[in-house]
């Protein structure tokens, strides 16, 4: 040990002298040019495979490499437009949809995309029967007939066949889902392993003739994209985007204020308030599909009466959470379809009047209020959310206990129907009025073994007629009309319904002010990278 | 007999480490079975057809008794098999030996901070046991202890890197440097040098800088603490008096007689230190986006991720376990007593 004191000495010299020589250096700031950074918590990804994509944050990445049949407009929901189908036609029965292939795209790989790739692609999603799977398979196709019901008739020409007849809108709408991103077929079945319709190799690698082409994927660490420089709409401007896994939103913060990235995803706004002021950021906000509300389990016998479930709607301070907790993450929504889908009622009758809700609860037979158990799962907003609506429904009669607890677990509270009040939100599927009207407006089963667990179901509410008229919007072939039966169905569950729905979620985004060109639509698999440009 | 001694006291010590890991296997797995959450809706999601659900319910094995699915638990552990994780989709094995070498490098690098700061600052203290430098050295291990190092770590970012300009951001490497040396030993500084990349050694270097110093700073606390109190015992000895008698001048008696006497313990409390920097790193990962085994084992089980969850557990757990086992052999081997 007699040299253990000169070598201390020697050692903590040089980590002195090191770490004086590191701070000398400057830090390389600013981003180049030509490659977008991103900062965004993606640890949602668990694959990168379009016939499983699910999560957010994949329905994200898949449309930045895949293309896709046909596309909804982000500015004007109602209007679909092709993207890899050049036009299409619908039959006279509405069972058929023949779609015609625009001429000249190519995969990343060089091979040609035809009719064939896109029938591939399809029937490989149903034939998986991965999460996303049942976006097709709702139109009567299996795995065993898939190969006829969806089929290219030449290399042109992609015949998409239904059970029944619906609603042309429908069917185009679920058409536009990541689900039909357009895998190259070729290139994906020489990797296939054990009849796996190359799952494996497609979870971590792209086979897509989209503007950009995955690099590479470290989970909840890095994505990495590089331009497609023969896409056939034009390559995009930067030559890569590297989006960064980037856990704590303070952090994210730091990097954007400081130029190492030119886009955070994940502010809250304690941190994007504060940078309104600063001219090197923009704050964007694009509303999306997820709901946030609150169920009454009908099989409480307190909260089933109607009366009970209106006061609850008057009990909750809309206006106010929309201007503190909410401000900039949501903005009052209160029917079940949000901004941006076919039919979306953009009326909220309900205000915060304690008054009125203390009166109907004296007409239920509750002149001195009711207590509840409210379940929320235990993060931001959701919990701020649950403590403002305990605030105001105290005023209003209702005395609300909350349990907060982890998201899967009060899920599992929910799916066995264990609740009294529960506080979640609701995300879209795909872009048809039907993934909402589904689980909000029918109830086809409301026994405790039931096949299918719809929020209405998973709510106890009984509602045999309401599921009918669901079922008969799904089948409307007018478009006009359609949308007015879905404006009918949401007045009906706005007035009678035990869900009190509160906010559409809205996305923000901080850019730094020289990117130009990123398109926020009103899903994640509408956000668009392609026609970024940094001045 | 000391050869039948050893071997005894060797099957010994295998036995209780046995025993231990057989324990936190226990632990571990009727924690993930404790927790009211489905792990079905865990790995197939909340909107899932009852066909499935019955099917990956019995893929599990969640429709055997508890006792026969921990055999089958410790059986697939045995095997090198922890299951796949439904949040990458890999073998969890994989993840780990993916994420760990990170959590490795912060912590190593931690500990030479720890070690270099800590063992000086603990004599020192003894030394001038209570006056200004021992009081000084005593605030600054509060500091390092008892201030949460989530908000060191965020404070320290904006001081350096935001302000100063001092240090690079978040993450292992600037993202340009991203993927540029392939993964060998996973530690990036040392892939760096065995692919000749000076660039994306220093880069990595600069990274490390912030992070480790502030978990390092954690466990300079402590370990200065420890060698303050083992020192304040050695210099009361005689022998210290002896040496001074004799006209040996102070530093060598401090440097070499009072610490070369109180390597041994030492060692124990920078090896139980490393291990709590292991698993303490936690907290300054999520800061510091550096993707290791704290921010794996953190993302896993926020998502419920129980196979993940569990591997992780069981990683730090040995880790913890035989570096406890590293530190009583350095032990015996470095004093003459205990042999």
């Amino acid at each position: 040990m007699n040299t253990l004191a000169r070598r201390l000495a020697g050692a903590a010299l040089l980590s002195a002298g090191l770490s004086f020589g590191l701070a000398a250096t400057p830090v390389l700031a600013d981003t180049p040019k030509d490659t977008l950074v991103m900062a965004w918590q993606f640890d949602d990804i668990v694959t990168l495979d379009p016939g499983e994509i699910f999560e957010l944050s994949g329905a994200e990445y898949g449309a930045q490499v895949y293309d896709r049949l046909i596309r909804f407009d982000v500015n004007d929901v109602s209007k679909i437009h092709g993207q890899v189908a050049e036009s299409w036609t619908v039959s006279d029965d509405g069972k058929t949809f023949t779609f015609t292939i625009r001429d000249g795209i190519t995969f990343h790989s060089g091979n040609p995309l035809t009719a064939e790739d896109v029938a591939y692609s399809l029937q490989r999603a149903v034939k998986m029967n991965k999460g996303p799977a049942f976006i097709l398979t709702q139109f009567g196709l299996t795995p065993e007939n898939v190969d006829q019901k969806v089929r290219a008739t030449n290399p042109r020409t992609l015949v998409f066949e239904t059970d029944k007849t619906y609603a042309p809108t429908f069917v185009l709408y679920c058409l536009t889902a990541d689900v039909s991103g357009v895998v190259d077929s070729k290139l994906v079945k020489s990797k296939e392993v054990n009849g796996d319709f190359g799952a494996a190799f497609l979870k971590a690698n792209s086979a897509g003739s989209g503007p950009f082409v995955l690099r590479q994927w470290k989970a909840s660490e890095l994505l990495s994209l590089e331009a497609n420089a023969n896409y056939w709409g034009g390559a995009p401007a930067v030559k890569r985007v590297l989006i960064r896994h980037i856990a704590e939103p303070a952090t994210q913060r730091l990097l954007l204020e400081k130029g190492d990235v030119d886009v955070a995803r994940n502010l809250k706004p304690e941190q994007f308030e504060p940078l309104r002021g600063n001219d090197k950021i923009r704050i964007v906000q694009a509303p999306k599909g997820t709901l946030y509300y609150f169920g009454l389990n009908q099989k409480n016998e307190v909260l089933a009466k109607p009366d009970v479930r209106k006061a609850f709607k008057y009990a909750v301070d809309y206006d106010g959470m929309a201007k503190t907790i909410m401000n900039g993450l949501g903005t009052v929504h209160q029917a079940f379809l949000p901004k941006g889908f076919l039919g979306a009622l953009e009326e909220n009758p309900y205000t915060y009047d304690p008054a009125k809700a203390k009166e109907l609860l004296k007409q239920a037979g509750y002149p001195d209020g009711i207590t509840v158990t409210m379940d929320v799962r235990n993060t931001s907003p959701s919990m701020d959310m649950a403590q403002a609506i305990q605030g105001s429904a105290a005023a209003a009669g209702i005395k609300i206990n909350l349990l907060p607890a982890d998201g899967k677990q009060v899920v599992t509270k929910y799916r066995a129907r264990n609740h009294e009040a529960l506080l979640y939100q609701w995300g879209a599927d795909y872009q048809d009025p039907n993934t909402n009207a589904d689980t909000f407006a029918a109830n086809p089963d409301n026994a405790d073994d039931a096949k299918a667990k719809p929020l209405s179901w998973r709510n106890a509410w009984d509602i045999p007629e309401l599921t009918k008229k669901t079922a008969a919007a799904v089948e409307e072939r007018d478009t006009a009309k359609r949308a007015a039966m879905y404006q009918e169905l949401q007045r009906e569950v706005l007035e009678t319904s035990p869900f009190v729905i509160m906010f559409q979620q809205t996305e923000v985004i901080a850019e730094r002010s020289n990117v130009e060109g990123l398109v926020w639509g009103p899903s994640f698999d509408s956000n668009y990278y392609w026609k970024v440009s940094k001045k | 007999m000391p050869g039948r001694r050893h071997a005894i006291r060797g099957a010994g010590l295998l036995v209780s480490v046995a025993l231990t890991v057989l324990g936190l296997l226990l632990v571990t797995f009727l924690i993930g079975r404790v927790v009211p959450i489905d792990p079905v809706i865990a790995v197939v999601g909340d909107r899932v057809s009852a066909d499935t659900y019955a099917r990956v319910r019995q893929e599990l094995g969640l429709d055997l008794p508890l006792w026969q699915q921990f055999l089958r638990y410790v059986g697939d552990v045995l095997q090198g098999d922890f299951g796949t994780s439904v949040l990458t989709s890999r073998p969890v094995l994989e993840d780990i030996l993916r994420v760990f070498p990170a959590t490795l490098e912060l912590a190593t690098a931690a500990l030479v901070v720890g070690v270099l700061l800590g063992i000086p600052a603990g004599v020192m203290a003894a030394v001038h046991r209570g006056r200004w430098p021992d009081h000084l050295i005593r605030v600054i291990g509060l500091i390092g202890h008892s201030i949460p190092i989530f908000w060191l770590g965020l404070m320290a970012l904006l001081v350096f890197y935001a302000r100063l300009d001092w240090a690079p951001g978040p993450g292992r490497v600037d993202v340009f440097y991203e993927g540029l040396v392939d993964p060998v030993t996973g530690i990036i500084t040392a892939d760096a040098l065995l692919a000749g990349e000076s660039d994306v050694f220093w880069n990595a270097l600069h990274h490390l800088v912030l992070p480790a110093g502030i978990l390092g700073l954690y466990s300079v606390a402590y370990i200065a603490r420890m060698t303050r109190s083992f020192m304040l015992d050695q210099l009361r000895q005689e022998y210290i008096t002896t040496a001074r008698v004799k006209g040996m001048s102070e530093a060598r008696v401090i440097w070499r007689h009072a610490l070369g006497n109180i390597a041994v313990p030492l060692t124990t409390v920078v090896a139980l230190s490393y291990a709590s920097l292991l698993e303490g790193s936690v907290l300054t990962e999520t800061v510091f986006a550096w993707p290791g085994l704290g921010l794996y084992i953190t993302n896993s089980l926020l998502s419920a991720d129980m196979n993940a969850v569990l591997g992780g557990t069981l990683v730090v757990g040995a880790v913890f376990i035989g570096l406890n086992l590293l530190s009583d052999l350095l032990y015996r081997l470095l004093d003459p007593r205990a042999r």
